[in-house]
């Protein structure tokens, strides 16, 4: 039974499962949810994810929302497909947890807000707020600071082989690359750099639709 | 050789891998890392954790930090882990942020001198009751967020927890709410949890 991912195209979060998925060579099949009619809330949604929010996916009896509950469920269960985005040490996983938490922390507060008001709001015929933007430039400059640090000693956030830690950003980044906020990372050598590297991935431009 | 746990015993963060630490017989000790006095932010304690922020720990030579990572790399006895992940997604995601921000305006705020906006206090108020409704429904199916069994999910929610209930004063969001109330009840009655509120006093 193929997998089916509940989501939407527009959606950071069903991006970042798409490009598990594809990373791991699994089929699936996407359940478009119409965001824009409310979809999400609706009864039938609300049985597969009752925060009403997408994605949410269904492998055979189990079903599970939280993208980055599902990218882990995904890179573990299929562990022995496609490309591997985890670590088997055990030190060597718990530091790529770390970046995991850190992009969960600090990375998307900042990114996902300045996709909202770059991206987003535009495309729903709203405002940008540009004392917003101009606040959360700022705040993830500070956190691509130590991102340019990491990068400089490791090749990839996790450690020396791509992983969820970098993938997890690859949605976010999707959308600000083409925006005035794609200075913050082309002015970092090392974090333009991974940032080029993760983004011309194979299963990436196949999961982002490019 | 003890696991070196940095930062307050009284911040909730700390707290997760403290709960943890106890739950899986790791021994540790806690380094005290003064939050009021910025000790955190300092060029000294930068190079543990650059994001200046508590905890993080020294196992030996192997440090870590983000309380989420540590939890997941001491509890190894992870079954139906998916299941697990995606209820600690749900608390770091859905309800950490509203709590706090509640904890925040309430209780930090005021010592550092600053103003409680109320209105902000209300509104994560109004929205944390809707994640709790969802918590009601869930837990009416299951014993525990992630099952029949305590796991890191339910763990994750301790701290921050005791402070709504508590000293922020919104215990009435959970007892209203029949199972969620027996969940804390239950989770909160814990022998390693008491002995982190103990490490408290």
């Amino acid at each position: 039974m193929t997998i089916k991912v509940h989501g939407s195209p527009v959606s950071t979060a069903s991006m970042r499962v798409f490009a598990c998925l594809h990373e791991k060579g699994v089929p699936f099949e996407l359940v478009p949810v119409n965001l824009a009619v409310g979809e999400h809330k609706s009864e039938a949604f609300l049985s597969l994810n009752p925060f009403g929010q997408v994605p949410a996916l269904q492998d055979g009896d189990l079903t599970l929302f939280e993208s980055r509950a599902i990218t882990n469920y995904i890179a573990h269960a299929y562990a022995d497909s496609g490309n591997p985005l985890f670590y088997k040490d055990p030190k060597k996983m718990a530091i790529c947890s770390v970046w995991m938490e850190v992009e969960a922390h600090q990375f998307d507060p900042a990114a996902s807000k300045l996709t909202w008001e770059l991206c987003l709001k535009p495309l729903f015929g709203m405002t940008t707020d540009d004392d917003v933007v101009a606040e959360f430039e700022a705040k993830l400059g500070k956190v691509l600071d130590i991102y340019e640090t990491r990068l400089s000693k490791s090749k990839y956030l996790g450690g020396d082989c791509f992983s969820l830690a970098d993938l997890h950003h690859l949605p976010n980044m999707k959308y600000l690359m083409p925006t005035k906020a794609a200075q913050l990372f082309n002015s970092r050598p090392h974090v333009s750099g991974w940032a080029a590297d993760i983004m011309a991935r194979p299963a990436w431009l196949k999961a982002s639709g490019q | 050789m003890v696991v070196k746990v940095f930062g307050p015993v009284a911040a909730a963060c700390p707290q997760r891998v403290l709960a943890c630490l106890l739950e899986m017989g790791v021994d540790f000790e806690v380094v005290h890392i003064d939050l009021e006095s910025r000790e955190h932010k300092r060029p000294d304690f930068l190079p543990r954790q650059p994001f200046g922020q508590v905890p993080t720990i020294e196992d030996g030579d192997f440090r870590l930090y983000e309380s989420r990572a540590i939890i997941r790399y001491y509890a190894t006895n992870l079954e139906d882990k998916a299941v697990v992940d995606q209820w600690l997604e749900v608390e770091a995601h859905n309800f950490n942020d509203l709590v706090y921000t509640m904890v925040l305006q309430l209780l930090v705020l005021p010592r550092m001198g600053d103003r409680t906006d109320f209105g902000l206090v209300q509104s994560c108020a109004i929205k944390l009751e809707k994640v709790l409704d969802v918590y009601e429904q869930r837990l009416s199916k299951s014993t525990y967020l992630a099952g029949d069994a305590f796991t890191l999910a339910d763990l994750s929610h301790l701290p921050a927890m005791r402070y709504l209930t508590t000293e922020a004063g919104y215990m009435h969001l959970v007892s209203e709410r029949k199972n969620v109330n027996s969940w804390w009840v239950n989770i909160s009655a814990r022998p390693a949890w008491k002995k982190v509120m103990h490490l408290m006093a």
